[in-house]
């Protein structure tokens, strides 16, 4: 190869990586960039109804009903604004609990439920020791029973 | 301290092949970095070396 | 000031100053990791929601952090050496990519194995992790650029244009778990706050420490065998070779390549 040739093919080389790479940005902005949709967001039909999508939130607190056969869950994903009914077949991740981030994967039915091949659980970006986790929870407590007219938590 | 023993620490909570598997990983790689930069040192002297015996000879 | 940066600047005294400082940051980075480790794996206690899977942030965060940030000063080597054109700079790039690419891979190699027990994946395509492999892709994209390339000066500069351009990348990996719904959480620490507890925080800003000091050392380690074979032709690198001992003084010889006990004689 002549050196000219040469030059001219570790151009087009790096034009085509540049390309590809390019096109992969776009492809990833394009379909993750929203990774889950909110309730608030489904019901304004922002979401892709006619496809699978996912649908992020809070496992609203008191809303999970395990069926018989222990591998069926019900539960409701909450933006605090609105609800979104959704049941999932399979092994929830550990960090799945109620009042906790969550991302389910699926459709939504003609029913309004949200049928889920896939839930991942969402934390956030706290770290501390249970024993501090506890301490706050207690103060939250004690905090609100000063503004409730029936609180008698006081130690 | 936060392990009552050893073997405590090695189990992390139930966590132990996704913490020993993070940690494992990043030491072989580590190590294998500085290995390859030694070995990067070793060549380029020699290299080096062969450059330097060429110019003895064609200035001799 | 400036006069003495640019004596530095030529790779030959910066061969000599590079030597003298490795063994420094190397013990920085050996401290460092021990007493990160010791705070993150012993001293530190168990999350309330994650519990002890948690302690992979101890790598996980500094790797990105390291991985990003490699890759802003590669950058800023990378103008430096198209606009004032010293050699010094393209050979810092060369020199500092494959340590970028590790720690990049090792925060996507944590993040996998982090991942899978508190989320439940061990990969998604959400921004966040997406463009920490496009990061990834970024300094390989790079080194195989360098090696494609046969004349090292040319080499320099397109790679350095492949550098800038993929520069706009790190502010959307920073941002992107605040611009968009992503699965990754928020950032624990920005700077003046920390949703950390204080040993915690303390454990892995210790580490980033580790990575921040193990990087310098290795690519000093790297860009002293980057110079000795671009300049191998060079008298100086000749001269160096008797002056620390790789051959005998001139004309006695300087031996068979790879051949052992040349330093004896």
């Amino acid at each position: 190869m002549k050196p000219r040739q040469k030059r001219l093919a570790i151009v087009g080389g790096g034009l085509a990586a540049l390309a590809v790479t390019a096109a992969l940005v776009l492809n990833a902005f394009e379909d993750n960039l929203l990774f889950f949709f909110s309730p608030t967001q489904v019901y304004a039909k922002e979401a892709p109804l006619d496809r699978p999508f996912r649908i992020g939130g809070l496992v609203e607190a008191g809303s999970v009903k395990r069926e018989a056969d222990g591998l069926t869950v019900a539960f409701k994903v909450t933006d605090t604004a609105q609800v979104v009914p959704v049941t999932y077949k399979g092994i929830l991740p550990d960090l799945f609990q109620e009042g906790k981030g969550v991302v389910a994967r699926g459709r939504l039915g003609p029913d309004g439920v949200f049928r889920a091949d896939q839930v991942l659980a969402r934390h956030d970006e706290n770290y501390m020791p249970p024993e501090a986790a506890h301490a706050l929870e207690q103060a939250k407590k004690s905090q609100g029973s000063v503004v409730a007219p029936a609180g008698g938590s006081g130690k | 301290m936060n392990w009552s023993s050893f073997s405590d620490f090695l189990a992390m909570g139930g966590y132990a092949f996704f913490v020993w598997m993070s940690y494992g990983a990043t030491a072989l790689l580590v190590v294998a970095e500085i290995a390859w930069v030694v070995k990067q040192r070793r060549q380029s002297l020699a290299r080096a070396r062969v450059q330097r015996k060429i110019r003895e000879w064609s200035s001799s | 000031m400036s006069i003495h940066w640019f004596k530095y600047a030529s790779p030959a005294s910066f061969y000599g100053l590079a030597g003298r400082l490795i063994p420094w940051f190397a013990a920085a980075a050996a401290l460092a990791t021990l007493a990160g480790l010791y705070i993150g794996l012993v001293l530190a206690p168990t999350d309330f929601q994650q519990g002890d899977s948690y302690r992979i942030i101890y790598i996980h965060v500094p790797a990105a952090w390291i991985g990003m940030f490699t890759y802003l000063v590669m950058a800023g080597w990378a103008a430096a050496g198209i606009v004032f054109n010293t050699r010094l700079s393209g050979m810092m790039v060369q020199a500092l990519a494959p340590t970028g690419a590790l720690f990049t891979f090792i925060a996507l190699w944590t993040g996998a194995f982090w991942g899978r027990p508190t989320w439940g994946a061990y990969w998604v395509w959400d921004a966040r992790l997406t463009s920490t492999l496009i990061l990834f892709f970024l300094y390989i994209g790079y080194m195989a650029l360098r090696a494609s390339i046969d004349d090292p000066r040319r080499a320099d500069r397109a790679g350095a244009l492949l550098t800038l351009v993929g520069v706009v990348n790190i502010p959307i990996i920073y941002f992107s778990v605040k611009w968009w719904n992503t699965l990754h959480q928020g950032a624990s620490v920005k700077p003046g706050s920390s949703s950390m507890a204080t040993v915690m925080l303390t454990g892995m800003l210790v580490m980033a420490f580790a990575a921040w000091m193990y990087t310098i050392a290795i690519s000093l380690a790297r860009v002293r065998s980057i110079i000795v074979e671009r300049e191998q032709h060079s008298a100086w690198v000749g001269e160096l070779l008797v002056a620390e001992g790789h051959v005998g003084a001139p004309g006695t010889s300087g031996g068979v390549p790879g051949s052992k006990g040349e330093k004896a004689r």
